[in-house]
C-alpha cells in the first residue's frame, strides 16, 4: 500500500469537521473494502481516520414505534446473529449471511457495507484499464468488454457496473433510511435515494458529501417484514458476489397479496426496486404462479442487457418469483 | 539431529528470507519498473515525499497469545505483517493479501478475522490469538488433533487459517449464529445443528488448493461433536 497517516477520534464532530476540510482524508471502520481498494491502487487517501471509537454507534435496537435502528459501526455478523433482526426482518439477516465470508462479516461495518464500491474487474484492475470510476473521463472498458456480470438496468455509456452489497438490496426493499450527520446537522436519506445511477459521473456512488458521517440505518416497522426472504444466485455457491439476487417481503390477506416489496441486486449500479411489479402484484394469489410471473414481468420491459448478460433478464425474473414465493411461505 | 547441527543449519525461515531477498533483487534489475513494488512508477516522486509521513512508526500494544506485546509499526502495516515480521509468528500465512483466501485467519477479541485486511495500528488493546497460541499446556486443541486424525491437509499452507477459522465456527454455532446454509434463520441455532452443509458454508472463507475440503469438514464436525 502507499504510505498514509492514521489517526483516530472519539468525537463525531471532530470526525465530521476533519472529513469536511480535508479531501484526502477517508474514514476507516472495518477496512475490508477500503484496504482492498488501496491494495489494488484504486484509491490513495493520504490520511485515514479510524472511527471505530466513536461512541454509541455499534448498537442494534428496537424503537418503541417498532423501528429497528442499526448503528453504522455494528458489524455484519452481529446484525445477522441478532434474534430480533432474524425474526422481524429475516431478509436483512439473510442478506448479510449470503455476503462475504465469516471472517469478513466479523470485521465489516454496516456503514462500510453500503459504502462499498463496485467489484467490476476493470475498476479493480491495477494495470489501469480505462474506467470512469477509477479515472473519470478515461472511458468504460466493460461497455464493449467482458460484461457478463454487469448491469441490465439504469446503466450509462460511462459505466455499466453493479453495486455489490447484498444487505443493501434488502434495505432498499424495506424502504430503510440512512441516518447521516454532516456539517449541517443530522438528516435522514431514503435508502433508495442513497445510491446513485452512474449517469455522466459514475465516480460518485452515492449522494454523500464531504463531511458526511453515516451514524445509523433505520428500518421502520413494516407489515411485510416477517414474511421476507433474500435469494442470491451466483457462479459459486458460497463467498461470491451475486449474478442476480432478490429481496422480497410480502403481507397477505389469506393467500392474496395485500402489499409487497421487491428489490434486486446484480442488475444495476444501485439496488433496483421493482415498483411496477409491486403494483401489479397487489391482489394476486401467492398460489397463482402465472399471475405472479406476469406481474413481475412488468418491471422488465425497460431492461437493456449488454453483449454478455442477456441471460440476466430471464434469470432475474425467476429469482424474483422464487424469492417472493419463499417469502410468501413465511406469511 | 543434534542441537549443534540444528544451530549451525539455516532454519527454513532464514533460508526463505535470504532466497526472497535474492529474488527481489533479480526483479528490481528486470525490465518492468514498479513490479513487485507497491507504487506505480509515475507516482514514485510523490511516493518518496509521502514516505516521510507514511514511514513514521508508532508503538501499538496488544496481547498476543496471552502475552502483552508492543511493536512499532507504520500506519500501513497490516496485522498479518506485524505478527509475522515483527513478532516472528509465522503461523498466519500470507496467501492472497486481499482477504479472499483465509490463510491469515487469526482471532481478535475471540473473533476470527483475516489479518491481512486489518491495520496493526488499529489493534491497540486487543487480544489476539494465532495458531501458535491454540495449544494449552502442551496439549493440542481438539481441532488440531482432529486435523491430524482426519488428514485435513496436504501441503499445509492453508492449515493454520483453516484451524483458526474452524475453532471460531464451533464457537459461533455455540453462540447461536445462523449461516447462509441455515434453512430457517428465524429459529435459534445450536451446535447440534452444525451439519456438514453448515460447516462447508461457514468455512467458505478458507481456500485449500490441495482440496482437502472433505477431510477438513470431517475434522471440524468431529471437534464440534466432542466439544
Amino acid at each position: 500500500m502507499h504510505p498514509f497517516s492514521l489517526s483516530s477520534t472519539e468525537d463525531p464532530a471532530n470526525a465530521i469537521a476533519a472529513h469536511a476540510r480535508d479531501s484526502q482524508l477517508a474514514f476507516i471502520a472495518g477496512g475490508t473494502d477500503l484496504l482492498g481498494l488501496m491494495k489494488d491502487r484504486a484509491t490513495f487517501p493520504d490520511r485515514l481516520l479510524d472511527i471505530n471509537r466513536l461512541p454509541g454507534m455499534a448498537h442494534i435496537e428496537s424503537r418503541p414505534d417498532g423501528a429497528l435502528r442499526i448503528g453504522a459501526l455494528a458489524r455484519m455478523s452481529d446484525v445477522a446473529a441478532d434474534l430480533q433482526v432474524r425474526q422481524r426482518f429475516p431478509v436483512i439477516a439473510e442478506g448479510l449471511l449470503f455476503a462475504a465470508s465469516g471472517q469478513l462479516r466479523n470485521m465489516a461495518s454496516m456503514g462500510g457495507n453500503i459504502m462499498q464500491r463496485t467489484r467490476c474487474a476493470y475498476f479493480r484492475d491495477d494495470d489501469d484499464a480505462p474506467c470512469n470510476k477509477r479515472r473519470p473521463g478515461s472511458g468504460c472498458s466493460a461497455l464493449h468488454g467482458i460484461n457478463r456480470n454487469h448491469a441490465i438496468f439504469g446503466w450509462s455509456e460511462a459505466c455499466v457496473a453493479t453495486h455489490p452489497s447484498d444487505v443493501a438490496v434488502a434495505l432498499a426493499a424495506l424502504d430503510a433510511f440512512v441516518i447521516v450527520r454532516g456539517m449541517g446537522g443530522e438528516r435522514s436519506i431514503p435508502f433508495t435515494d442513497f445510491h446513485r445511477l452512474p449517469g455522466s459521473t459514475p465516480e460518485r456512488d452515492n449522494v454523500l458529501e464531504r463531511g458526511d458521517l453515516i451514524v445509523a440505518i433505520e428500518v421502520p416497522a413494516r407489515p411485510e417484514g416477517r414474511a421476507s426472504h433474500y435469494l442470491k444466485v451466483r457462479d459459486r455457491q458460497s463467498y461470491e458476489f451475486a449474478l442476480v439476487s432478490a429481496a422480497a417481503a410480502v403481507a397477505t390477506n389469506g393467500r392474496q397479496i395485500s402489499s409487497v416489496r421487491l428489490a434486486m441486486g446484480g442488475v444495476a449500479h444501485k439496488p433496483w426496486r421493482l415498483s411496477a411489479a409491486e403494483a401489479a402484484l397487489r391482489g394476486v394469489s401467492l398460489d397463482d404462479s402465472d399471475g405472479l410471473k406476469s406481474a413481475i414481468a412488468k418491471s422488465f420491459g425497460d431492461a437493456r442487457p449488454l453483449a454478455h448478460n442477456a441471460f440476466k433478464v430471464e434469470l432475474a425474473q425467476r429469482v424474483a418469483l422464487r424469492a417472493l414465493q419463499t417469502a410468501g411461505a413465511r406469511a | 539431529m543434534s542441537t549443534t547441527d540444528k544451530d549451525d543449519e539455516l532454519t527454513r525461515r532464514q533460508f526463505l528470507l535470504l532466497a526472497g531477498r535474492s529474488a527481489a533483487g533479480a526483479i528490481a534489475l528486470g525490465a518492468r519498473p514498479g513490479y513487485g513494488d507497491d507504487q506505480p512508477d509515475a507516482a514514485a516522486g510523490e511516493a518518496a515525499q509521502a514516505a516521510d509521513r507514511g514511514a513514521a512508526r508508532s508503538p501499538v500494544s496488544f496481547v498476543v497469545n496471552g502475552q502483552a506485546r508492543t511493536v512499532s509499526v507504520e500506519p500501513r502495516t497490516t496485522l498479518l505483517d506485524a505478527l509475522r515480521e515483527e513478532l516472528g509468528l509465522t503461523g498466519p500465512k500470507k496467501g492472497c493479501d486481499r482477504g479472499e483466501c483465509g490463510a491469515c485467519t487469526v482471532h481478535v477479541d475471540g473473533r476470527r478475522i483475516v489479518s491481512c485486511m486489518a491495520l496493526a495500528a488499529m489493534q491497540e488493546g486487543k487480544r489476539i490469538t494465532t495458531i501458535e497460541g491454540l495449544e494449552r499446556n502442551g496439549q493440542l486443541h481438539p481441532l488440531q488433533s482432529a486435523f491430524i486424525e482426519y488428514d485435513g491437509f496436504q501441503c499445509g499452507f492453508c492449515t493454520s487459517g483453516q484451524i483458526m477459522s474452524g475453532v471460531a465456527v464451533i464457537e459461533e454455532a455455540r453462540a447461536g449464529w445462523p449461516s447462509a446454509a441455515t434453512l430457517d434463520v428465524t429459529r435459534r441455532f445450536g451446535v447440534s445443528d452444525l451439519t456438514k452443509a453448515e460447516i462447508r458454508e461457514r468455512m467458505s472463507g478458507n481456500l485449500c488448493r490441495c482440496a482437502c475440503y472433505p477431510n477438513i469438514v470431517d475434522a471440524v464436525a468431529q471437534a464440534a461433536k466432542s466439544s
